[in-house]
């Protein structure tokens, strides 16, 4: 069957080394006439360099406020298949394993009650179905719960989906089961994430230790990265096999080829706090000295190893720009053990939300919020005690808030005898 | 019981929440949850991990565009269940992962992989250049300044090497956002492509007051450009805003609240690029994303000059950067005054900061290079 739209700037993708989206939704635009209608909107985009879609209405499932987004284009006289085109979000099961029979039944789904293209996955980890009419709203949420037991994921002022790494699925050095974690808290909170309550999104995301693979630290308003307290484990046999160039470093990161490895320059000048030194033996670490980055860890995986003390640092207020500009989250409880059933996180995420829901103005991110209140506020409505840990530097300004309650009087002053003291 | 149209609340489930994590994993991840001791990477693509219990578990990575369709899923369910017993992963950069327990099954499945045109590139592990995370741009978003999936594939296409390979001095991440608003969080990358304006909005007052909250649309703007405004067309008098342009850093928050005050265009749209950024603790704490150049136009299908400019970047990176280097890491010990002269990008005006916190970047010492 012919494409109905001629699409020649478009087409110019099809070819190259890297997969092309262009000859993927080609191959479907055979039979879906959304997908032809969407190339051919496409090649408007690149004639006018200039997006062809509108603000969303408000469209969705009954009883939530979130996981749909309308989506209307702004030339339906061109291309009616596409007129109406709303997104739903699916939560994705955390860390994202699929079995081939859930995937195929999701695509027969797709392909009958929508345009039959995804995100795979969305920014914030769903499974984003792209593209269907209103009216298949509630059947694609049928077959959603019903065949597959999957439900919608957040979006507006709810919860967002929450999302973390592979943890301990594939990888040796989580320290907190990650996906136990980030499954506790998406069905603890299921409406926070179906109904909007916040004065604007929350993120949480999970990674399993400081390498932070789901970028946590820069985009979770509330982000929980495993750590440690006790001693890197160290086999010092494998240490020096590294040394020795029987095993290759980096566990091939940095290349394949084996070679002795430079443990002086290639570790220990790279520690951040020089906590290790190396005697042509043995490793020794001073673990108290130690900041946990990970770089020792990453570049010889054979022979150390996170400890077995293990938790997480919980941080919170990162965001995107939009709208006081961006932010890294901020360290404000710099250990908890972190098993379930997960009370203690659980009261300090409770606490954290009625502050921000009480203060909180439309849109604000709750890190625009504790720059708006202070810190302290936040400190004090959560129950956490200040920590070095918390800041980088301690102020260099001298305007202190000091707290009356602190001051012997409080502010009162005796006027009078302050003027016997004092003439005017 | 098939969905009624006419009892929408029949047999309804709500709240029931994702698929538990483990409904979905192989066999052997099952049994090694937790117990996985190492792991090495045997060929650009390949992992092997190695357990406590002596299992090993092999993992294929492949590049995907992200957008993509049923067809595309299923070809992937066709090789997941020849090679992997049904099984399959998707990774935090939108790679898949094909896993497998027998190692006999590792090469054909890889030479399965390569045999399928150019839709599975084997790749995106150590020091490489992996999948670039991206939004929705023109082919799905209401308020982008650049399309995302046709810039990243024209970047992928010509950095292709570097997926497939281990020869960087570090990994690079790059990311991109197709307007301000960052659905992707691109400010921490090592190289950031990110949609910007540079027109303000224009203000269609005989709609404002019906499409969009005056408060909500005044309050939205951060540096307080947006009044009241009561507007007399052909003797009707309407409530509408007005903009003062000269306070405008065009982040488009307005036009999120009011569809009456379009930011959009094609001469004024286009993207910027920056560089430096990381979330990893490894050796140094995170990192945003610096400016590296304001401006550059769309230039669809391809967009040379965005893929030329970052290509630059790379390899000027790769050429002088030392193992273990992010490009922040790069950047900080020759200076940026280098990073300027050794890629060749203009330093403009636009480069020094003039927003809020602005002089917490500007140069407090008399170190510098020559």
């Amino acid at each position: 069957m012919a494409l109905k739209h001629k699409t020649p700037m478009v087409d110019e993708l099809m070819s190259g080394p890297w997969p092309s989206f262009v000859a993927d939704i080609k191959r479907l635009a055979e039979r879906k006439p959304q997908c032809d209608d969407l190339l051919g909107l496409l090649e408007l985009s690149y004639r006018d360099k200039e997006g062809h879609w509108k603000h969303g209405g408000i469209v969705g499932v009954f009883g939530y406020g979130g996981g749909v987004i309308g989506r209307y284009c702004d030339r339906p006289d061109l291309f009616p298949n596409v007129a109406h085109f709303h997104t739903l979000r699916v939560n994705q099961p955390a860390s994202k394993f699929y079995t081939t029979d859930v995937l195929r039944k999701l695509c027969d789904i797709w392909e009958e009650k929508g345009s039959g293209l995804f995100n795979f996955h969305g920014s914030t980890g769903d499974i984003i179905l792209l593209g269907t009419t209103t009216d298949q709203l509630e059947p694609v949420f049928y077959d959603l719960t019903h065949e597959l037991g999957m439900d919608l994921g957040g979006s507006g002022s709810n919860l967002r989906t929450p999302s973390c790494c592979v943890g301990r699925a594939r990888c040796e050095w989580s320290c907190l089961d990650t996906q136990d974690l980030t499954y506790d808290l998406t069905m603890r909170y299921q409406d926070e994430l179906h109904r909007p309550m916040f004065p604007y999104k929350f993120k949480f995301k999970v990674s399993g230790c400081p390498n932070d693979c789901v970028a946590a630290i820069a985009r979770a308003d509330c982000s929980i990265i495993g750590t440690w307290r006790d001693n890197i484990r160290i086999d010092q046999e494998a240490v020096r096999a590294y040394v020795g160039g029987e095993l290759v470093p980096n566990g091939g990161a940095h290349g394949f080829e084996k070679r002795p490895l430079d443990i002086q320059a290639e570790v220990i000048d790279k520690c951040p706090t020089k906590c290790m030194e190396w005697d042509g033996k043995n490793l020794k670490i001073w673990d108290e000295e130690c900041v946990r980055c990970m770089h020792c860890i990453n570049v010889m995986p054979r022979a150390l190893r996170p400890g077995e003390d293990v938790g997480a640092t919980i941080l919170v207020g990162a965001k995107a720009p939009i709208l006081e500009g961006a932010q890294l989250s901020s360290v404000v409880i710099p250990f908890m053990k972190m098993e379930p059933p997960y009370e203690e996180f659980h009261e300090f995420v409770e606490k954290m939300w009625d502050w921000w829901m009480e203060h909180g103005k439309n849109r604000e991110r709750l890190g625009e919020l504790i720059q708006r209140l202070g810190m302290r506020e936040f400190l004090k409505v959560t129950g956490l005690k200040p920590d070095p840990r918390m800041v980088n530097t301690p102020r260099y300004n001298p305007y202190i808030f000091f707290d009356p309650a602190d001051v012997p009087g409080g502010w009162e002053r005796d006027t009078k005898a302050f003027r016997e003291r004092h003439q005017p | 019981m098939p969905f009624d149209p006419n009892d929408i609340m029949k047999d309804r489930l709500t709240d029931i929440g994702p698929p538990k994590f483990d409904k979905f994993f192989p066999p052997i991840v099952k049994k090694n949850y937790g117990k996985w001791k190492y792991h090495e990477i045997i060929q650009p693509g390949v992992l092997v991990h190695v357990s406590e219990t002596g299992d090993e578990l092999y993992s294929v990575r492949v590049g995907t565009p992200r957008l993509v369709s049923v067809d595309f899923i299923r070809e992937v369910c066709e090789i997941a269940d020849k090679y992997c017993d049904g099984y399959v992963r998707w990774t935090t950069r939108n790679n898949i992962e094909f896993l497998v327990s027998d190692k006999s099954k590792l090469q054909p499945l890889i030479d399965d992989l390569k045999s399928r045109d150019n839709r599975f590139p084997i790749g995106g592990t150590g020091a490489c250049i992996t999948n670039i995370v991206h939004t929705q741009g023109w082919v799905h978003c209401h308020t982008p300044a650049i399309d995302a999936s046709g810039i990243v594939k024209s970047v992928m296409d010509e950095l292709y090497e570097y997926f497939c390979s281990h020869k960087l001095p570090a990994q690079v991440r790059i990311s991109l956002a197709c307007c301000l608003n960052m659905c992707g969080a691109v400010h921490c990358s090592d190289i950031a492509i990110l949609g910007v304006h540079r027109k303000p909005p224009f203000i269609e007052h005989d709609r404002v007051q019906n499409v969009c909250e005056i408060p909500l649309v005044i309050a939205a703007c951060p540096t307080a450009a947006i009044k009241p405004k009561k507007v007399e067309i052909d003797g009707k008098e309407y409530k509408s805003v007005e903009i003062n342009n000269a306070r405008c850093m065009f982040c488009g928050n307005c036009y999120t609240m009011c569809p009456a005050l379009p930011i959009a265009d094609g001469q004024g749209d286009g993207a910027a690029i920056w560089v430096g950024g990381k979330v990893s603790n490894s050796r140094v704490p995170p990192k945003f994303s610096k400016l590296a150049v304001p401006y550059i136009p769309n230039e669809p299908p391809r967009w040379p000059t965005i893929v030329q400019t970052i290509k630059k970047i790379v390899e000027t990176y790769a050429s002088d950067a030392r193992r273990y280097e992010r490009i922040g890491e790069w950047i900080d010990r020759i200076g940026w005054e280098r990073f300027f002269e050794k890629t060749g990008l203009e330093f403009r005006h636009e480069h020094i900061d003039d927003y809020r916190l602005a002089m917490t970047t500007w140069r407090t010492t008399t170190q510098f290079k020559w």
